[in-house]
């Protein structure tokens, strides 16, 4: 079985309050020298057949129409093989 | 962060050109500049070089350019808005307006030392590309506008309009736009008391969501935008500023979504609901300490309005080093900071004796905040970036004399046509069974269903002073907690009453504010406005706009009722269809003990019901016409504002003399829907018989105007009918709280519970499974 990963973040321009956030809180915490955090989702999509290009293609629809807002957000496709080598893949928003 | 099998990786910036500073400007008088891709006409590129003397230099064009769109200028508007002011009432009627017009918002005495401030505000286009954030930052600014005047917000309300309610585009709107409003709202810790919720096709490319906030101060907590006092610093607080809504002011309010390819789309702003609690808060201490001279809260053009605003309201001029701005992203440009909409900003004048007490209260609430510049001689705004002038402009040039137009309108040829159109010809239903069904047609379509689903996501009583909220007829909020002052506020608009005639549309939308804040028991006093218009490059949505001023300013005179302050919203359209012209008007009443207030709901049996007003053969625009003929066309119901002021008074004197135990005023779907209302809120049935004379249908759908459905404790019968009787108002007994089930009398019965699962199971039906989606 392959799992193909899709990773959501905000786009660089876009205020991320949640990142923001977990950097006010850094120093108080004693982890100093983070200069900047941005938080973003992880997709993890276990598919049952083999990952062709139609199928990535389908992943990749579905990542711009439903995992993604891609007013805000951008997001990256690749395939994760089973073995845990990483394959490449891509696709990203317009 | 991104990796590299991205297809948009993000480089560095492209070396950017030579800084163009003011001196270099005026050397190169032929560059080559992009005014009209930043929204300006030939003619006012010209006025600005003719204002400066010489070219402007890059950021003086970001900021003229940003100035002067629609949105920020009022350029098309303007005309016709005065006569909010020089028809204002006069005295003696109009005494509680203490601020009008021109400021932030407008502030009205209501009593107790005690002043209100309330405005309501469009963010139409941006809740339309990304309906979450466009809607919750709409909130976000709103409640800015109300805090800069120097009070605590207490509540907001939203208008809404969408397209219509089974079009697959709603349900990607609908749900995000609710999401964001009851996102940013609930974090704030403001409850949501009211607004609206309607749908047609008119609004499919253009929704409208509009969005109001109230708030309370004692009357020496007034605060102005303005920056006097030579020397005194100007200090940026709040969040970092980043590139959020570039050029949004610009191009969102210059140009239709047609014409605007996703390469302009600008970068969305995001809000942050608890960095803007915190500015609240640090601002009423602040406030509290009497720290500022003037304020000014940034919302659309951000820098370049605020400190063109305070500079040109002051009798000096400005310096500011716009290097100093904390940014989010330093690669920004100065003209990109400048236009710059980075929510939860604000902009404060401070004496330079007070500075350190002013950043020691911002550093408690962990708020950023930078000395940017300072209050100077002369009569320039002048902008430094790394000691290299880049701005040197009048202020009122950019801020308060910017274009003027006398955009030409003409009454469309489709008026006539339109209006001949009658509703009257229309089949009627004549039996009890056909009356039946048009009553559960009506009652279960989407505009005249219940909008619990949609208010229910919205927190009503956070602080613990709502007194009434949504589905009640106006929102009502306690001010002191002692003497159980209060506020009440309705939001009213019918853009089917306004394509069918502008001028009556407007006054129909006051009316029925005014009869809603008057039917909870308070006495209005004073009006906000939102007029969503099509294109002014239209002549026919510019004679629409018009009108509806006209009947706006008209209105408010004669109910004595001042419009404070609000806002115009035009170019609402897709390609050459333009929506429904739609004045929104926000009526805010003050009622002396809020345990006086009056509600819709029918709460004991054997209780009178009274049908105050005249009922006549009013179709036209109406409810039933539209839910049962898709109909649009004949005239709206007639105006008769004396008749409103008298009701008004009638509803006023009953609830505080306690002769009311319930109101609700009649507007769209007439009788029969505040009927079904009123009854469903209490949990009780009635039994109503029709007068002599008039027909069932008529009786039960007409919509005509000044009327309002009353229940009286028989114990007060007398005496309310006295009332009535000795100030000339017609009223009818018209039947009684009874039983569980409504029953037209000869005509057709139908049980509460039949009719609230048509009532409340339509909006549920149509959006619940896509809430998931919206909080994306």
């Amino acid at each position: 079985m392959a799992r193909v990963v899709v990773d959501v973040m905000l786009k660089p321009e876009i205020l991320d309050p949640q990142g923001q956030a977990v950097q006010r809180a850094l120093p108080r915490l004693g982890f100093e020298g983070i200069a900047d955090v941005r938080q973003g989702k992880r997709f993890e999509l276990d598919v049952a057949e083999p990952v062709t290009d139609e199928a990535l293609a389908r992943i990749r629809e579905l990542a711009e129409t439903f995992l993604a807002n891609t007013v805000i957000e951008h997001y990256t496709v690749r395939v994760e093989e089973a073995e845990g080598a990483e394959g490449a893949g891509a696709g990203a928003a317009a | 962060m991104t990796p590299s099998t991205q297809s948009e990786p993000r480089t560095a910036p492209a070396p950017r050109t030579a800084l163009d500073t003011v001196k270099h400007a005026a050397g190169t008088p032929g560059a080559d500049q992009p005014w009209a891709e930043l929204g300006l006409k030939q003619d006012e590129y010209e006025r600005i070089r003719e204002i400066l003397g010489r070219r402007p230099t890059g950021a003086e064009l970001a900021m003229y350019s940003v100035m002067w769109s629609e949105h920020c200028s009022y350029k098309s508007s303007k005309v016709h808005l005065k006569q909010f002011g020089e028809k204002a009432p006069g005295q003696p009627e109009n005494t509680a307006m203490l601020v009008g017009i021109g400021e932030n918002a407008g502030v009205v005495d209501i009593g107790q030392d005690y002043a209100v401030t309330f405005k309501v505000e469009s963010h139409n286009h941006p809740s339309y590309v990304e309906p979450y954030q466009g809607a919750a930052t709409g909130i976000g600014g709103i409640v800015r506008d109300i805090l800069a005047m120097g009070a605590r917000p207490v509540a907001v309300m939203d208008p809404l309009r969408f397209g219509a309610a089974d079009h697959p585009d709603t349900r990607r709107v609908l749900p995000g736009v609710v999401a964001g409003i009851g996102g940013y709202g609930n974090c704030l810790g403001l409850p949501n008391i009211g607004g609206e919720v309607v749908f047609d096709d008119c609004y499919q490319g253009n929704p409208l969501v509009n969005a109001l906030c109230v708030g309370v101060m004692k009357h020496e907590d007034i605060h102005l935008a303005q920056a006097s006092g030579t020397g005194n610093k100007v200090i940026l607080y709040g969040a970092r500023t980043g590139g959020d809504g570039i050029g949004g002011v610009s191009v969102l309010a210059s140009e239709t979504f047609e014409e605007e390819g996703p390469a302009k789309r600008p970068a969305v702003q995001v809000g942050d609901p608890f960095q803007e609690k915190l500015l609240i808060e640090c601002t009423l201490e602040i406030f509290r300490e009497k720290l500022v001279a003037g304020i000014q809260d940034l919302g659309g053009a951000g820098l370049s309005c605020a400190t063109s605003e305070l500079a040109s309201a002051g009798s000096g001029g400005m310096r500011v080093e716009l290097d100093t701005v904390p940014l989010r992203d330093s690669s920004l440009s100065p003209e990109e900071i400048l236009m710059s909409e980075s929510q939860e900003r604000m902009c404060a004048v401070v004496e330079p004796g007070k500075v350190d007490r002013f950043l020691e209260i911002c550093e408690k609430w962990d708020v950023i905040a930078t000395v940017i510049g300072e209050v100077t001689e002369g009569e320039r705004l002048e902008i430094y970036w790394h000691g290299e002038q880049i701005v040197d402009v009048p202020p009122r040039t950019v801020a308060h004399e910017g274009p003027v137009y006398h955009r030409p309108y003409e009454r469309p040829s489709w008026q006539d046509a339109l209006q001949a159109d009658d509703a009257a010809a229309l089949p009627r239903p004549g039996t009890g069974e056909e009356l039946r069904a048009a009553t559960l047609a009506l009652l279960s379509s989407p505009n005249q269903a219940a909008k619990s689903w949609i208010t229910d996501q919205y927190d009503r009583y956070v602080l613990g002073n709502t007194v009434l909220a949504q589905p009640e007829d106006g929102g009502m909020i306690r001010v002191d907690e002692e003497t159980g002052l209060g506020v009440a506020l309705a939001t009213d608009g019918n853009g089917r009453y306004a394509k069918l005639d502008p001028y009556a549309g407007a006054q129909l939308a006051l009316a029925e504010s005014y009869r809603n804040v008057a039917a909870t028991g308070a006495r209005p006093l004073a009006v906000t406005d939102c007029l969503n218009f099509g294109s002014p490059e239209d002549p026919s949505a510019m004679w629409q706009f018009a009108e509806a001023c006209r009947g706006l300013a008209d209105a408010c005179r004669e109910l004595g009722t001042p419009v404070t302050g609000g806002n115009v919203s035009l170019y609402n359209q897709t390609g050459d269809t333009a929506i429904h012209p739609t004045p929104v008007v926000g009526v805010l009443g003050v009622i002396d003990d809020v345990s006086r207030r009056t509600p819709v709901a029918f709460a004991e049996q054997g209780q009178l019901l009274y049908l105050l007003g005249d009922t006549r053969e009013e179709l036209g625009g109406s409810a039933w016409s539209q839910v049962a003929h898709g109909h649009l066309g004949g005239l709206p119901p007639a105006v008769d504002l004396d008749r409103e002021r008298l009701l008004a008074e009638i509803l006023i004197a009953a609830s505080r003399d306690g002769m009311i135990d319930a109101a609700h005023d009649l507007s769209d779907g007439g009788l029969i829907q505040a009927l079904a209302e009123s009854c469903l809120k209490g949990g009780n049935g009635a039994r109503v018989v029709v007068p002599d004379g008039l027909s069932p249908f008529v009786f039960l759908f007409s919509e005509s105007q000044g009327r309002a459905l009353v229940a009286v404790p028989r114990s007060e019968e007398v005496r309310f009918n006295d009332m009535c009787g000795a100030r000339g108002l017609p009223v009818a007994r018209i039947g009684v709280v009874d039983g569980d089930e409504i029953e037209i009398q000869g005509q057709f019965g139908v049980s509460l519970r039949e009719l609230r699962e048509a009532h409340e199971g339509t909006l549920p039906a149509l959006f619940a499974g896509d809430a998931e989606r919206a909080g994306a």
